[in-house]
């Protein structure tokens, strides 16, 4: 029943938002909806683990709370102070309050083998259903991981309750790769930096010796690809997570840039500029040969590959300024939604200029940067060119890429001239814009998939 | 006298990007009528000045500065453009002349793009426009493999404000020296 109501708010606003897409308005409307209450007390725990215990549940509370679904009851309004993992709470005491959700968890310690672990608990109660709501199939889920992990335990029961109520795939237990910045605009020291997706146990991975840019996610989360200027020559790095280790890819005597792994990990698609001409190729990782795939003396980079591998949308300029296009990845022509067979079809036809095209995960989506009249905005538009969306609007919004679920956003936006850029995410309705907190100015985030 | 002469061409230089503030030039370094001479009847002045030697402040025949100063290292390139317009032409005429005195010198063209577009095409659109120069100083006899090109895209801005003046300015080819030159 709870489920069912989320999920329509969230399908609602499917249905709801057309209306506004023909006049390609900007829907950053705010308060229409109304949040589902829950209430989420501080876990059990006993002596040394009450801290811990206090520390997820505020993790917990802060990842459902980021998506602009929930209201967090305070903790203040709550009766019943009795309660544990493994009874049936009081209803009445949480309807009084009005709380549609409830969830119980409890934290304790565990030594297997002379290695202490931490164990958290958790069940979800539908308050007016008066029953539990099953959590992967579970009365309830039970986590243990070491107590550096205990972060990405509070993500995952995060993701169960989120899940459980929306019908959506999880995704607070990710990570993003970004762009640290610092120094002065015309001597900026760019690494390569990455978080938890809420902003936590940011570390960096490079220097700053050389500049970096534009990170991307292996699907396996065990690699990165990103551009950087080392010995000034600008190529395509790997950056293996595990080891640290570096390396140029392939042997490409141009600058190659704009780098994203194709959806199976096994090809990174790249842009190569030779004698000034910028176009797009395939790198397999496992055979290490190169396919080209556009051939066209305009400008054609920023490729990223549908979910089923079989087309690619990229950006160029071939007709007379940056716009969208797809292609087939296996180079063969196609039926242009405009019309006509052609090996490349454009997209979008809106007044602006329109870059950095990402397929969603779902496959249904392009989200992109469009730059209209002095403003920038972050938009999505279907993969036929219909029901074109602007979510954001600002002095600069630039480089969109989704959540694993595809359900959220992130980008990076410099509010005003001058101001330095931060990192912030929107829901895909538009609503619930938010910056992630970053110690330093932040630019090019990418999310990770989701963690094992 | 030579002291004066430069300043002049200061003020030209920095009149010219003033006047023309959505594509700044550098105007090329001008000669100077000399200044007058008053001449007064020597025999009604109760100290008379000696004229002092005036000691060469100008930058070394080959070197980077004169480069710099005497040719120009920069191109600027209109909104989304990367045409060569005609003063553009001059410098790099000026640029090619330049570099068959001095055949031992080898260098980069770096293209570069306002803040007011995306990252990875303006890292395309600077390699384009670094490519342009590199074309056009082939086209005027320079040795290709002396030039080396690279694209910055958004990445290295001249002017660090966020304005017209300071775009138009980060839109260019820069011609930066690597080696060869006099010091």
């Amino acid at each position: 029943m709870l489920k069912r109501s989320i999920a329509a708010l969230l399908t609602g606003l499917a249905v709801l938002l057309p209306a506004a897409q023909a006049q390609v308005t900007v829907n950053i409307a705010e308060g229409v909806l109304k949040p589902t209450p829950i209430a989420i007390p501080t876990f059990e725990a006993t002596g040394d683990n009450v801290q811990l215990a206090t520390d997820i549940t505020a993790v917990v509370q802060n990842d459902l709370l980021s998506t602009g679904l929930f209201t967090i009851t305070p903790q203040s309004a709550h009766i019943q102070r009795d309660l544990s993992i493994n009874a049936q709470p009081r209803f009445a005491d949480w309807k009084i309050i009005q709380t549609d959700a409830l969830v119980v968890g409890e934290v304790d310690t565990v030594t297997v083998e002379g290695v202490e672990f931490i164990r958290a608990s958790v069940r979800l109660w539908d308050v007016y259903g008066e029953e539990v709501m099953r959590l992967e199939g579970q009365a309830g889920r039970r986590f243990t991981a070491k107590p550096e992990d205990w972060r990405r335990i509070a993500h995952k029961i995060a993701d169960s309750i989120y899940s459980r109520l929306t019908g959506e795939d999880p995704y607070f237990d990710s990570r993003i790769v970004y762009i640290a910045e610092t120094g002065p605009k015309d001597a900026r020291t760019k690494r390569l930096a990455i978080m938890d997706s809420d902003g936590a146990n940011v570390k960096y991975l490079t220097s700053g010796t050389f500049t970096v840019l534009t990170p991307r996610f292996s699907p396996s989360n065990q690699q990165i690809t990103y551009m950087s200027y080392e010995n000034n020559r600008p190529r395509v790095y790997l950056f293996d997570i595990q080891n640290g280790r570096q390396e140029v890819l392939g042997n490409f005597q141009n600058m190659t840039f704009a780098p994203r792994f194709s959806r199976d990990g096994q090809s990174v698609l790249l842009t190569q500029a030779n004698s000034g001409n910028s176009d797009i190729f395939i790198r397999d990782l496992v055979t290490q040969s190169t396919r080209r795939l556009t051939d066209h003396p305009a400008i054609d980079t920023s490729p990223s590959m549908s979910p089923d591998g079989r087309q690619i949308v990229f950006n160029s300029d071939r007709g007379g300024s940056p716009q969208l296009y797809i292609m087939n990845t296996d180079g063969s022509p196609l039926t242009c939604p405009s019309g006509g067979r052609d090996t490349a079809c454009r997209i979008t036809f809106g007044s602006g200029r329109y870059s950095t095209p990402v397929w969603s995960p779902r496959g249904d989506l392009i989200a992109f940067t469009k730059q209209a009249a002095g403003k920038f905005h972050i938009g999505v538009i279907g993969i036929d060119g219909e029901g074109e969306r602007l979510l954001t609007e600002s002095y600069l919004d630039e480089g969109p890429e989704w959540s694993p679920n595809g359900r959220v956003i992130t980008f990076f936006r410099e509010t005003s001239p001058g101001a330095g850029p931060k990192l912030w995410s929107v829901d895909l309705t538009g609503r619930n814009l938010r910056q992630i907190p970053t110690p330093t100015d932040a630019s090019d985030p990418a999310w990770s998939p989701l963690l094992n | 006298m030579r002291r004066t002469v430069m300043s002049t061409a200061s003020i030209a230089l920095l009149l010219g990007a003033a006047a023309c503030a959505s594509k700044p030039k550098p105007a090329p370094v001008q000669e100077t009528a000399p200044v007058a001479e008053t001449t007064e009847p020597a025999n009604t002045r109760t100290v008379v000045e000696e004229p002092t030697r005036v000691i060469d402040a100008g930058p070394a025949a080959g070197s980077i500065e004169d480069f710099t100063v005497n040719v120009g290292d920069r191109v600027y390139f209109d909104l989304d453009q990367y045409r060569l317009d005609s003063d553009d032409q001059d410098i790099l005429q000026r640029q090619a002349a330049w570099l068959q005195s001095y055949p031992s010198v080898r260098i980069l063209v770096a293209g570069n793009c306002d803040e007011r577009g995306t990252r990875e095409y303006n890292l395309a659109l600077g390699e384009r426009r670094a490519s342009i120069v590199k074309d056009y100083l082939v086209s005027l006899g320079v040795d290709p493999a002396r030039i080396e090109t690279v694209s910055y895209g958004k990445e290295r801005p001249l002017a660090t404000a966020s304005n017209e003046a300071a775009w138009a300015l980060n839109r260019n080819g820069f011609t930066q020296i690597l080696s060869g030159a006099t010091s």
